[in-house]
């Protein structure tokens, strides 16, 4: 028998943040015990084992402080779960994540449809740990794991002409929640912001398979934009030649745009969105453009008046 | 059933605890951190609804009190009242402080700007004249024809309440529409009232008596 030592365990996998932050004033204690000099050397390696495979970790993630995986997973805004936030944490029996597969089809040279298994495979899985900024004026600090969506349009191949990206949540009438929105759910996403390499198809969180109320087996995430854009549960990848009308669109034209870019200086008609509550925080923080990933992303808005183009 | 002066100061000392029960349940949940990821808003947003129950609450006691005939309900209308202006006011605390951190332009800008933000207000503006005139020397001095009418303000309070926790809402609005109808309701039997005192009034008492009309009656207009 082969008893494999993990490599290197992501800190975010084992420890609750409570546990972390003692942890860390203990390490600041050990460090005069001469103790620490045997940590350095775990944090030398990149990989990680996980339930999920081997994990690497990415440069495009933050270093802020990551929000409670509790938090993360108590508090979720998926309507087809119920729509206070404290629904879906309580409805995950609504939604089967297996089997699961994934169509992209549309505007494609190699339409196909992925098993969730094929896609885990299609990369090396990455951490990438994001900010979250929700379109009601909340925030959090997340660690996905998944792989870039770019990675899977380039398998499909897809056509001169397609020039959007949609994608389709799963619906399920007889378990799910009826009404509040045109289900199924749908988002959309510019060709090129979906190729962006921060686009990504996350399938886990914490290093764990990703929990049903965040969006299980596979989702989207989109970090420069409102948390809604980020499609959860994700059956069908479309592309387009027209641009696709989104479920929030549908539902509110004047308050919900097809780009919906995190923007402070643009306001939801009825809130500002110029500070934010970053949870588990006291004190309100400032909204930084494009969610703080403005260096990555406003090339792909140069020219483009951004208050009209909400 | 009219309970005695000293049953009826049993039973306000027990209406009180209870109202506060759910200022202790917060209270409670902050120190235990059991109100959910986001403490704040779920402060902020309790305070509200109980304001709003409150207010629905004290617009019950008319109603309950002439379909029980228990009038000595009405004594406890004042600090069911009362209550509902307490946790508006620490509604708005939660918005001043926890919200905006005391920018009183930010304020400023928000109360004008945004209109379920003015709506909720010009609702808690409202109260206040409610609250401060709510005792006997206040009636005396105001005269009750006059202390009644002011008070008729929660008719608008509680519908301008209704409203600003609708526009607050994304999109599931379900809970609103619950508490604007127990509004109509309560405001429609008011209504209803009314007119059926007017029908009465009109039939008899106050009108002089319909003149007796002799011979033909002509037609002076043709529809």
């Amino acid at each position: 028998m082969l008893l494999r030592r993990p490599d290197d365990i992501l800190p975010s996998e084992i420890t609750p943040p409570g546990v972390y932050e003692d942890r860390r004033r203990f390490i600041a204690m050990a460090g005069s015990l001469a103790l620490a000099g045997a940590l350095p050397a775990s944090k030398a390696r990149a990989t990680t084992s996980s339930p999920l495979g081997p994990i690497v970790k990415s440069p495009l993630s933050t270093v802020e402080s990551q929000t409670a995986y509790k938090a993360i997973t108590t508090y979720n805004n998926f309507y087809e779960l119920g729509t206070d936030k404290g629904d879906p944490a309580l409805n995950t029996h609504r939604l089967k994540p297996t089997p699961w597969t994934v169509r992209v089809e549309g505007l494609v040279n190699k339409p196909r449809t992925f098993g969730i298994d094929e896609i885990l495979k299609l990369a090396p899985l990455e951490e990438r740990i994001y900010r979250m900024r929700c379109v009601e004026g909340w925030s959090m600090v997340i660690p996905w794991v998944g792989i870039p969506l770019a990675t899977l349009l380039k398998l499909a191949d897809p056509q001169g002409s397609a020039r959007f990206v949609e994608f389709i949540s799963h619906y399920d009438k007889a378990t799910m929640t009826r009404g509040v929105l045109d289900w199924p759910y749908n988002e959309a996403l510019r060709l090129d912001e979906a190729r962006h390499p921060l686009t990504l198809l996350a399938v886990g969180l914490y290093g764990e398979v990703l929990p049903i109320q965040n969006g299980a087996p596979v989702r989207l995430v989109v970090p420069w934009k409102y948390g809604f854009k980020s499609g959860k549960s994700i059956v069908a990848i479309r592309l387009t030649e027209k641009q696709p009308v989104t479920a929030w669109m549908k539902a509110g034209p004047s308050e919900y745009g097809f780009y919906s870019n995190v923007n402070p200086e643009v306001d939801h008609p009825r809130w500002s969105q110029a500070t934010e509550r970053r949870i588990g925080e006291f004190s309100k923080r400032k909204t930084l453009m494009f969610n703080g990933y403005a260096d990555q992303v406003a090339s792909l808005y140069t020219g483009m008046d951004l208050r009209r183009n909400f | 059933m009219t309970p005695g002066k000293t049953s009826l100061i049993a039973i306000k000392a027990a209406l009180f605890l209870l109202c506060l029960t759910p200022a202790f349940l917060l209270w409670r949940g902050l120190e235990m951190d059991s109100l959910g990821a986001n403490p704040i808003e779920a402060l902020t947003r309790s305070t509200g609804e109980w304001t709003l129950r409150f207010l629905l609450i004290t617009l019950m006691v008319t109603p309950l009190r002439k379909f029980t005939g228990w009038h000595w309900i009405l004594r406890l209308r004042r600090m069911l009242g009362l209550f509902a202006f307490a946790y508006a006011t620490a509604h708005l605390t939660t918005y001043v402080w926890l919200d905006q951190f005391f920018d009183w332009e930010a304020i400023a800008r928000d109360i004008l700007k945004r209109p379920f933000i003015t709506i909720g207000f010009v609702a808690l503006v409202l109260m206040a004249p409610l609250a401060a005139t709510s005792s006997n020397f206040a009636i005396r001095r105001l005269g009750g024809r006059r202390w009644q009418a002011l008070h008729r303000a929660i008719y608008p309070i509680v519908l301008l309440g209704c409203v600003h926790f609708w526009w607050l809402i994304k999109k599931d609005v379900t809970w609103p529409l619950i508490y604007t109808l127990i509004a109509i309701a309560l405001l429609g039997l008011r209504a209803w009232w009314r007119e059926q005192e007017r029908r009465k009034q009109l039939a008899g008492g106050y009108l002089p008596q319909q003149p007796q009309y002799q011979g033909k009656v002509i037609k002076i207009f043709a529809r």
